[in-house]
């Protein structure tokens, strides 16, 4: 659904500058395929990873760790599971719905999303070609300790 | 060739201990490679349009507008728009770096790049009302609300733990990427 919206716009724009000046245009395309070429290395790695962990790590396994852990260590399994997977949250939210009635609890499942969305060391390859080393850690680092707040407040919510 | 085994000598590694994985242990064979091809049909899909957007900013935005809107002097303002600008797009996390880098290339601050790429990860309005009703109005509603003020925490906490030397370091990275 939001792919679609995407290419609406790209596809919107992209005619705009069409019809307003086709040089430009090439060159904005050029630009594009330089700036994908450049980064190709590091997402081709990003792509095996990410195959690798969900394939180890597929719904049902999830499932099966938010679900048996409950309390302070189910929190930090959720939130260690989210930070290494990379599911688009389509899947994530009926997935962690089920979860949710099949009685986990909110901050677990919190915890989860929360580093799922924000957190990603397989992601991390091609966000240190932008941002370096450091800068990279330190937002997933901050990102990690973040989640735990976001599924205490949220499950603090839900409970209330 | 020399230069190219350089450039890709990441990928190399990881598709060698991808094929070895798959010859050690044979009962993840099947799904990790229904994985890769199911991975590389998202990547297809969703990248051509991010970097045709990136091309088009680049070539269409100029620099004084991008200072004006998110430089470092744009305040609040420049806060709202990144949070907006992340909020609304749509995709993977890995395709708000690219975007970052011409954003910062343009010259939007640092902090405001950081606000983006919080808000791409984290806070997507088009999945927020999926999120209600998979999970509950509470649950999400909550969670945006944390979320927006861990977004700029986090932001401010990125910023103070580097140098400006680091920062400057990021911003000539990123005008060798795009």
């Amino acid at each position: 659904m939001d792919t679609v919206i995407l290419y609406v716009i790209a596809g919107v724009g992209l005619l705009a500058s069409l019809l307003k000046d086709r040089g430009k245009t090439v060159k904005a395309l050029k630009k594009a395929w330089k700036a994908f070429e450049g980064i190709l290395p590091q997402l081709l790695v990003v792509l095996i990873l990410v195959a690798v962990t969900l394939a180890v790590l597929d719904t049902a396994t999830i499932a099966r760790y938010l679900g048996s852990g409950s309390g302070p260590l189910g929190v930090i399994i959720a939130a260690l599971v989210g930070a290494i997977t990379l599911i688009p949250g389509f899947v994530a939210f009926p997935a962690a719905a089920a979860l949710l009635n099949a009685g986990a609890g909110a901050t677990q499942i919190a915890a989860f999303v929360s580093s799922l969305m924000m957190v990603g060391v397989v992601t991390l390859p091609m966000e240190m070609k932008y941002f370096g080393r450091r800068a990279a850690l330190l937002r997933n680092g901050f990102a990690f300790i973040f989640s735990f707040v976001a599924a205490i407040f949220v499950g603090w919510v839900v409970g209330l | 060739m020399k230069a190219f085994i350089k450039r890709y000598i990441g990928f190399i590694v990881a598709a060698a201990a991808f094929v070895a994985f798959i010859l050690i242990l044979p009962g993840y064979r099947e799904k990790s490679l229904s994985m890769i091809v199911f991975q590389t049909k998202t990547m297809l899909l969703v990248i051509p349009p991010i970097f045709i957007l990136l091309g088009l900013l680049d070539v269409w935005v100029p620099r004084e507008k991008m200072m004006r809107f998110m430089g470092p002097s744009s305040g609040m303002k420049g806060g709202v728009l990144a949070f907006l600008l992340g909020s609304f797009a749509a995709g993977p996390l890995y395709g708000a770096f690219p975007v970052a880098a011409v954003l910062m290339k343009k010259g939007a601050s640092f902090t405001n790049i950081l606000i983006f790429i919080g808000a791409w990860s984290t806070t997507k309005l088009p999945m927020l009302l999926f999120e209600m009703s998979a999970l509950g109005v509470r649950f999400a509603l909550s969670r945006l609300a944390i979320d927006i003020a861990g977004i700029i925490v986090i932001a401010i906490a990125i910023k103070r733990s580097l140098s400006k030397t680091e920062v400057e370091a990021i911003y000539s990275q990123a005008e060798k990427l795009v």
